[in-house]
């Protein structure tokens, strides 16, 4: 019989005032193996970890229940401080009557009689507990890094700092991600490539940093500390030994009517091409499915051109194989499709166009050369329309429920510079609210008002329609005059919602990485583990969980990479004792387990088994503890019932399901 | 049970620890409310809900049982919600088949960020099954007083 002591915990008023913790402690003392039970204040608390402390030591306990918050939040805290008293850390449990009894409940009897039961549930589990040991395994000292925009550049550059080993991963031709794709950027109006492209050659350079572009990650194995990735390199058709970067592939090429990607489709590019003069590595790649040799067999053009003889038209994909400790996610965003929106006019006109597609046309190595002009006619536009959440913060299923929360400031940016260059050309916003939480941020929002005459509506443009002599009439309503309001325009640009890049959902289920709603990848406490996913050694950098701008992608690149250096630093990790172990006298040999076992934890071996005074030779089921991850699928499979799995075994469920049933 | 009482349904809820077990935190730290009735076990994984474990919890008097996991695809170990659903599936049709209805068993993909989708499905389970009345079989007759 185990000596329990039950913990109730106050939390403040967040379980006392709606679960009566006197009577719960009042109630268990009753219940078998309960030798001790008190309450608390705070039970996590340095003091209330003492009580525990001073109560396992006096009155001998073999097991512990704390009646706290979630174990997800101090399961762990409250196994150091038992194990530091002596007792196994196992040999604790947690009954979660804050999270899933208090805080949704009202009536005070209630909420008492579901916390009491929950406490008998994890008392009845406890009487079963074993004492686990923890094993170790090793921790491979590289890191991933999937996506190389700013975020996954910055992780990658502070990891290899700290002097470990760093692959980036990059599926398009070049690094830089979108921020390669803007002119100038808020705050502070400093050119994207003048702060970017740095960054991408010192990565580039760095002798800890490898860097694999037109690469996707194929499959990912193991754990945390040792990961197995496989990576496609797709075939470049170029060999990136050789080839100097010249150009003159890509001038000669004839085929040169491709949209271009990285101009979002304003212009065109070659079948060979660099997506951008700045792009690293400096090597090209041939799209095959616009390549005439590929399509025709005819033309080998560049292969003829170029003097360094990098052009391999036979290349393949090349998969790589590697290991790693930590991986970091910094997959980064796209903007909606606009179908749902044709209210706006998007694909009707080419004089809308998107604030992304805006940032191209300012740029001076866009499709206009940096001059504003309409894509249709290529006059210079007079009057602007600028509409905010496009997408974003939208109540039914045609955009997005959430703020993108950079458009307000990009959109203040790129009126400011429009007016800065052209002041001639009026420039009206119409927004639902400006939100400019940030350092320095409406200070910039005002200046677009205040010092160079932005006119800013509040209110929703319910329509664009073209006109026959080419213009745009807006038809929007201002809501603080309460008025209809038509305005004819020349351009009007759109502040589309931004969505993670769709491949996340493909990386998340190869990492079992959790993503929300919206397939931004979820973090392992919103508020305490902001940059961890709860999959362990799984980090999360930019975007790719959640709108943010380039200072904080950066802020939280660095955060990202110093739990990676955290993890690569240790030589060994404890692993989850928690596995599957089969009673050899049950096994029958039958390889249902290893069936379904998903990390290959599962062999047979020829033993000689004792069967009650029966001694014979049997092939019985070996759970390899470094491997088992103790998702419980090989117990349930079992059909003798001779795999159970350690820390929620069968009779330890079964005792919970009756102390709820009671 | 006396009629004029109300009926308080008896409800196990299995949940796995990286989905739907979050998710229900994330309803309790949202507090949205759903009827006390419903108490949960935590389990690894939605597969590790071993079928022997349902028929017990109608044996000791349950009036429902739910599992939730991480929706298809989201599996912290990758493939074991499938285990589950095809588990499941044969599991309720033969309760079914024994008397046990189909709206008293439930299998519900629930992710660590669908708090509201974890309160409004116990919401909807507890009417179902409050509904469905008390559940006479399988029950060991001493068990319920
Ligand atoms: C119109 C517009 C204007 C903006 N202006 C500003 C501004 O002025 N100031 C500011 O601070 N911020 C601005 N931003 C925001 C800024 O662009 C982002 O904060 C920044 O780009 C986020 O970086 P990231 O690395 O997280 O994502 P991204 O830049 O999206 O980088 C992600 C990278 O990962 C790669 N990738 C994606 N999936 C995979 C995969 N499966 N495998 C391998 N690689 C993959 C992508 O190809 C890309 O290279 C603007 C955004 C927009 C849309
Ligand atoms: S083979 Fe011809 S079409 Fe293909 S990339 Fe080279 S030059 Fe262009
Ligand atoms: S518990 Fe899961 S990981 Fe461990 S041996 Fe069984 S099936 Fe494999
Ligand atoms: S871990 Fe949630 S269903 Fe497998």
């Amino acid at each position: 019989m185990q000596r329990i002591g039950v913990f109730v915990c106050h939390c403040g008023s967040n379980i006392a005032a709606t679960v009566d913790v006197k009577k719960v402690v009042e109630i268990v003392k009753n219940e078998p193996g309960v030798v001790h039970a008190e309450d608390y204040q705070y039970m996590c608390s340095e003091a209330g970890q003492a009580l525990i402390a001073k109560a396992i030591a006096e009155k001998n306990l073999t097991g512990i229940v704390v009646c706290s918050c979630s174990p997800r939040m101090h399961e762990a805290t409250f196994r150091k401080a038992a194990e530091r008293a002596g007792l196994n850390p196992y040999m604790v449990e947690i009954a979660n009557i804050r999270e899933h009894c208090s805080w949704i409940h009202k009536n005070i009897e209630e909420a008492t009689e579901k916390a009491v039961i929950l406490a008998r549930a994890a008392i009845a589990k406890v009487n079963l507990n074993a004492p686990l040991k923890a094993g170790e395994s090793r921790v491979t000292k590289r890191a991933l890094v999937i996506g190389g925009g700013i975020a996954g550049i910055q992780t990658a550059l502070d990891i290899a700092d700290a002097g470990y080993e760093v692959d980036i991963v990059e599926k398009t031709p070049s690094i830089g991600g979108r921020m390669s794709q803007l002119d100038k950027t808020f705050p502070t109006l400093d050119c994207s490539a003048c702060i970017l492209t740095p960054k991408m050659v010192e990565a580039a350079a760095h002798e800890k940093i490898t860097i694999y572009t037109y690469s996707e990650v194929e499959k990912v194995s193991g754990f945390v500390g040792d990961f197995t990735v496989d990576i496609r390199k797709k075939a470049r058709s170029v060999d990136m030994d050789k080839c100097t970067g010249c150009g003159v592939c890509q001038e000669k090429c004839p085929s040169k009517k491709t949209p271009s990607e990285f101009n979002r489709g304003l212009g065109n590019r070659s079948a060979i091409y660099t997506p951008f003069a700045q792009a690293i590595p400096n090597v090209p790649v041939i799209d095959r499915d616009a390549c005439l040799k590929f399509k025709t067999g005819k033309c080998g053009v560049c292969a003829k051109v170029c003097q360094a003889g990098a052009i391999d038209y036979e290349q393949k994909d090349e998969i790589v194989t590697e290991k790693y400790g930590a991986i970091v996610v910094a997959t980064g965003f796209d903007t909606i499709k606009l179908d749902n929106y044709d209210e706006y006019a998007y694909n009707q006109s080419k004089d809308v166009i998107t604030s992304l597609e805006l940032e191209r046309v300012m740029n001076a190595a866009g499709p206009t050369k940096g001059h504003l002009e309409r894509l249709s006619d290529g006059k210079h536009p007079k009057e602007i329309v600028f509409i905010q959440c496009v997408g974003s913060r939208c109540s039914d299923d045609r955009g997005k429920p959430y703020c993108s929360k950079i458009c307000c400031m990009y959109t203040a940016k790129h009126a400011m510079l429009i007016r800065d260059k052209y002041p001639d050309v009026n420039v009206t916003v119409f927004y639902i609210d400006v939100r400019t939480p940030g350092k320095n941020f409406d200070e910039f929002y005002r200046r677009a008002v205040e010092d160079y005459g932005v006119n800013y509506i509040k209110g929703q443009v319910g329509k664009v329609a073209p006109q026959p002599d080419g213009s745009l009439l807006v038809q929007g309503v201002d809501l603080l005059d309460n008025k209809q309001i038509l305005k004819k325009a020349d351009m009007v640009v759109l502040a589309t919602a931004i969505e993670p890049d769709p491949s996340v959902r493909k990386i998340a289920t190869m990492l079992t990485a959790s993503i929300d709603t919206n397939n931004f990848l979820t973090e392992s406490h919103a508020k305490l583990r902001p940059v961890e996913s709860p999959t362990a050694g799984v980090f999360l950098s930019g975007v790719c969980q959640g709108p943010k701008d380039i200072p904080e992608t950066v802020a939280q690149a660095g955060a990202a990479a110093v739990k990676a250096i955290g993890l690569l630093a240790k030589d060994k990790l404890l692993t989850n004792p928690c596995t599957a172990k089969p009673d050899e006298l049950l096994c029958n040999g039958c390889s249902a387990c290893a069936n379904v076992c998903p990390y290959g934890a599962i062999t047979y071996e020829v033993k000689l088994i004792n069967d009650h005074g029966i001694r014979e030779e049997r092939r019985v089921a070996q759970v390899n503890n470094a491997l088992c991850q103790g998702c419980g699928a090989c117990t349930v499979t079992c059909p003798s019932g001779a795999m159970d799995l350690q820390g929620f075994s069968n009779r330890q469920i079964i005792a919970e399901v009756d102390a709820i049933c009671r | 049970m006396p009629m004029n009482e109300e009926f308080k349904p008896k409800i196990v809820a299995f949940c796995c620890n990286w989905c739907s077990y979050a998710g229900a935190d994330l309803a309790g730290s949202s507090r949205l409310a759903y009827p006390a009735d419903v108490k949960i076990i935590r389990v690894p994984c939605s597969c590790r809900v071993n079928p022997m474990f349902i028929l017990r919890a109608f044996e000791k008097g349950a009036d429902g049982v739910i599992i939730c996991g991480c929706h298809p695809g989201d599996c912290h170990y990758s493939t074991g919600n499938y285990y589950a659903r095809r588990r499941m599936a044969m599991l309720f049709s033969m309760l079914e088949y024994i008397g046990i209805e189909n709206g008293r068993t439930r299998v519900e993909w629930v992710s660590a960020a669908e708090g509201v989708k974890f309160s409004t499905t116990m919401n909807d389970f507890v009417a179902k099954i409050k509904s469905l009345g008390e559940n006479v079989r399988l029950g060991d007759i001493r068990c319920k007083n």
